[in-house]
């Protein structure tokens, strides 16, 4: 049930603040700390999340070997500007490979 | 065609204006169906991280905005809150919200029409419409976007989230690395755009690695934000730095 919930406010809330730009007057951009603040908080965001998936479990930090090939063969794989879906192939084939149980 | 206007420099202008409409369209229909089959690996990634099946298909129906998505998923596998999942999941989303400010105008959406067309203002939608040269093909390319997202999005949720169900261990096949890696392909283009944005994501980095033994999983990113805030006063401290050379 909390977890209906969770779905169910993070919808809610994803969809108002959708809303939210489009109905927001459009002066508001004219400032230019505005506008590139705009620019700056997904990048901080999908950063940190980045770091937190890859170097966290929970509440503790961890080091995964097979985790850690995989960003980084996909790192390799955007640096040769492979397509979206190719570097998902990349990272996930990597860690999936490093993983097979030897034997 | 029903030429009022007739003269050859309007046929010109206007067969050049459905051509860039129609390159939008394909660019929209390429973007739509391939990132729409990331919906597998959130799919995957939901059911993984515990919610059910039907969870996972209403969050990709009601939040359609892959990075929330995913945060949540994130924590909930993590044992994170629910609350701090979903505050952070919810100001992911935030930048909807900003790409919202850009495309009332070059859309041109008013009145209740905005209700529908929030819906689909995300990452991509913006970055197919704003790339159009001019608001038709802007409009094309947004709904083009917009509709083969949105339903290969939904169905491959389906597909990911009942195929999880089935396989044993998804860390086998690298699921856990398919979120980090998304975000990541997604930030790409902006990471190597300027030394502002390369600032910012090392600061959110330092902060959210930092906070992460802390405080409860879902919050460490949510303070991340302020990473952006460092990295405002940053670009404009090396601004003014020659006025305050004179005081």
């Amino acid at each position: 049930m909390a977890v209906w919930i969770a779905v169910l406010a993070t919808g809610v809330g994803c969809y108002a603040l959708k809303l939210t730009g489009l109905v927001v007057p459009q002066r508001v951009l004219a400032d230019p700390r505005v506008r590139r603040f705009t620019e700056l908080v997904p990048v901080a965001l999908l950063t940190a999340l980045v770091a937190v998936q890859t170097l966290a479990d929970g509440r503790a930090l961890e080091l995964d070997g097979p985790r850690l090939a995989g960003l980084g063969a996909a790192v390799a794989a955007l640096l040769l500007r492979a397509p979206f879906l190719v570097v998902l192939a990349v990272a996930a084939g990597t860690a999936a490979l490093l993983r097979l149980p030897a034997g | 065609m029903t030429a009022s206007d007739g003269t050859a420099a309007g046929d010109a202008e206007r067969d050049a204006g459905s051509a860039a409409a129609r390159s939008a369209v394909r660019d929209g229909l390429g973007v739509g169906i391939s990132v729409g089959l990331s919906g597998l690996a959130f799919g995957a990634a939901a059911v993984t991280a515990g919610m059910s099946v039907a969870q996972a298909c209403v969050l990709s129906l009601l939040a359609f905005t892959g990075a929330s998505q995913f945060a949540l998923a994130g924590v909930l596998g993590g044992g994170g809150s629910l609350v701090a999942g979903t505050l952070g999941a919810v100001l992911l989303g935030a930048r909807n919200g900003l790409y919202g400010l850009r495309l009332a105008g070059l859309l041109g959406v008013r009145g209740r029409r905005r209700l529908l067309t929030a819906h689909v203002v995300i990452d991509e939608t913006t970055a197919v419409a704003t790339a159009q040269p001019d608001p038709r093909s802007a409009r094309a390319g947004f709904w083009a976007t917009a509709f083969s997202l949105y339903a290969v999005w939904n169905l491959s949720t389906l597909g990911g989230a009942l195929g999880a169900a089935r396989i044993g261990d998804p860390e086998a096949f690298g699921m856990d690395v398919l979120g980090p890696a998304a975000f990541l392909a997604l930030l790409w283009p902006r990471l190597t755009s300027g030394r502002a944005e390369a600032r910012v994501a090392v600061a959110a980095i330092v902060v959210a690695v930092a906070a992460t033994p802390l405080l409860p999983p879902g919050v460490p990113v949510m303070l991340a934000a302020v990473a952006a805030l460092a990295g405002m006063v940053r670009t404009a401290g090396t601004r003014p730095a020659a006025e305050r050379g004179e005081g």
